[in-house]
């Protein structure tokens, strides 16, 4: 199957005089995991909720799975556990997952057989009679992720899926995303923890002030851009002028002494610890790595910016 | 069958959250509370030896009718209170995000919601008036005239409150929707009673200030009709229905306003929580 899992184009919120989501122009492969990528408001959740149809955009168009916006049998193929959510906390676990498979119009038979199935893939086999409002918070978010894979979706949404979450759960959602990626479900995930994202997504997407800035491969992000770390004895003005050539975004660190940059690739250091050599300097170190999804996303979003 | 399901979660809510439990111990103690009251007096008229059977028929009659006034009362508070908060709640705390983002459309959460309710205000009505009604004949003998018709209507005007409070929770905080249900109850009951007051003294502009309560909600004007329904040999008879005396009885034409009227708070709701962001 060829057709996108999600697809828009100059999607648009508008409140009153406020601009939520700019334009919102993105699409997600089936089978892909992606992660939505931004600082606190800006855009992240309102575009989930135009998705999802719980906001009307303002202008553009969207399709999930090869299906407009705002159809509802589409979303019989579609999983969403919100950010801040809160469920019918005087049902139980199992009561719980019956009712959202009542409302995907699942069979009981179904509903039946996939229930303990779930409650065991989010580890709350036991508590499938105890009621919700005995739940920690850690527990909440889990059974809002089975809830959310109740009907085998194509498409998953996860809004902070981690939150609340102690390190085995946050494994524990590694895990079934990567198991949700293998059988093929698409994943569009928001998340404040880079590190999640960094590895569990295939690809990211940067949004700032309502406009997506960059979607890139993990991959890419991964391999494209090295950051190096360079001492020398005497850093001039003209030190950091000419190390231009090989790389942007040069910096004097004062109190380390240390000069940055960012090269394209490894092929250019050899070339640059042979030019600082011959051009005289006296070179103390040349460290190379990769940067963190950490670094770019403060990168992406503060070089946008001017102000990060 | 999504409706079914909404409207069945929404009672076993009722069921869950002791709502209903709850309504239904106040509903037994006032029950008992006025088998007691019509007992004792009864047994006090009893004794009266020249009091003919017809003329114990009176005080059964405006007995029963305080009871049926007072059910009627407890049903339109209950009516607000379990359809306050049930969606500007679900906004509130998001647990409206995981069901409207399901294979359904809002209104099928309105309507479903509303079934639930209304089978809720049914057996309420039926458990309270009808208490008091089979109450009055066990010991007093007194057969009401209308039943069925009587109760019919005293469900149409639970129901038309509920509506009201629930389309106004599509918009309305949890707190300012039932300030609301309450103002507009609350307006209407004097408006109900001027209008009869009005219609005693022949004072056209009471009778007047009455009809328009009635048509800014209609539950007075349905109260009216019940009660008339079930006495009106009684209450159409200034002289014996006393204070619960109907004056100027509302017209057929009332019960079809309040269904168009409860037909159109729904389609409001519908309408409103369709239109809404969430």
């Amino acid at each position: 199957m060829t057709e996108l899992a999600l697809e828009t184009r100059g999607l648009r919120k508008q409140y009153g005089e406020k601009v939520a989501v700019e334009d919102l122009t993105l699409q997600v492969e089936r089978g892909e995991v992606f992660g939505f990528l931004g600082p606190n408001g800006a855009g992240k959740t309102t575009s989930i909720k135009m998705l999802l149809s719980l906001v009307a955009p303002t202008a553009g168009v969207g399709a999930l799975l090869g299906r407009p916006l705002g159809e509802t049998a589409v979303r019989r193929r579609v999983g969403y556990l919100p950010e801040h959510f809160r469920f019918h906390d005087w049902l139980t676990a199992a009561e719980f997952l019956d009712f959202h498979g009542k409302l995907f119009g699942m069979p009981r038979a179904r509903r039946q057989a996939i229930i303990p199935d779930l409650l065991e893939l989010v580890g709350l086999q036991a508590r499938a009679q105890t009621r919700l409002r005995e739940f920690s918070k850690g527990m909440t978010q889990r059974i809002g992720l089975a809830q959310a894979l109740m009907n085998d979706p194509e498409l998953v949404f996860l809004d902070e899926p981690t939150s609340g979450l102690d390190p085995i759960g946050r494994r524990l959602v590694r895990e079934i995303v990567d198991g949700l990626r293998e059988q093929g479900t698409a994943v569009f995930i928001n998340s404040h923890l880079l590190s999640e994202i960094e590895q569990t997504c295939d690809r990211v997407g940067f949004i700032r002030d309502g406009r997506i800035l960059e979607v890139s491969p993990m991959a890419d992000l991964e391999r494209s851009v090295l950051q190096v770390g360079l001492r020398v004895g005497q850093p001039t003005p003209e030190l950091l002028e000419a190390l231009a050539r090989f790389g942007d975004r040069v910096e004097l660190h004062r109190s380390s002494g240390r000069i940055s940059l960012a090269i394209s690739g490894e092929e250019v250091l050899p070339r640059l610890a042979a030019w600082l050599v011959e051009s005289g300097h006296t070179l103390y170190e040349l460290s190379p790595h990769h940067l963190t999804l950490e670094e770019r996303f403060l990168q992406v979003i503060g070089s946008q910016t001017g102000d990060h | 069958m999504t409706l079914l399901h909404l409207a069945l979660i929404t009672i076993r809510e009722g069921q869950k959250r002791s709502i209903i439990r709850l309504a239904t111990i106040m509903a037994i103690c006032f029950l008992i509370l006025f088998a007691l009251g019509l007992h004792f007096l009864f047994v006090q008229f009893e004794q009266v030896e020249f009091m003919s059977a017809r003329e114990m028929e009176l005080p059964a009659n405006g007995l029963t009718l305080v009871g049926l006034y007072a059910s009627n009362f407890l049903l339109v508070v209950m009516a607000v209170l379990i359809s306050v908060a049930s969606i500007s709640n679900e906004i509130d705390t998001r647990v409206i995000d995981t069901i409207v983002t399901k294979p359904l459309h809002r209104w099928e959460i309105v309507v479903g919601k509303w079934l639930g309710f209304v089978v809720m205000i049914a057996g309420y009505t039926l458990l309270l008036a009808g208490g008091v009604i089979l109450i009055a004949y066990l010991r007093t003998g007194l057969v009401l005239h209308d039943v069925p018709g009587g109760l019919a209507v005293m469900v149409l005007s639970g129901v038309t409150v509920m509506t009201v409070t629930l389309a106004g929770g599509t918009r309305l905080s949890t707190l300012a929707n039932g300030v609301i249900a309450f103002m507009l109850y609350g307006l209407a009951f004097i408006g109900g009673w001027v209008e009869t007051i009005g219609a005693t003294f022949r004072n056209e502009v009471s009778v007047n200030i009455g009809i328009v309560s009635s048509l800014i909600i209609p539950v007075e004007a349905l109260w009216k009709k019940a009660s008339l329904l079930f006495q009106p040999r009684i209450l159409g008879n200034p002289g014996m229905g006393g204070p619960f005396s109907v004056a100027l009885e509302p017209s057929d034409a009332m019960i079809v306003y309040a269904v168009v009227y409860i037909l159109a708070a729904l389609l409001y709701g519908v309408w409103s929580l369709s239109r809404r962001d969430l």
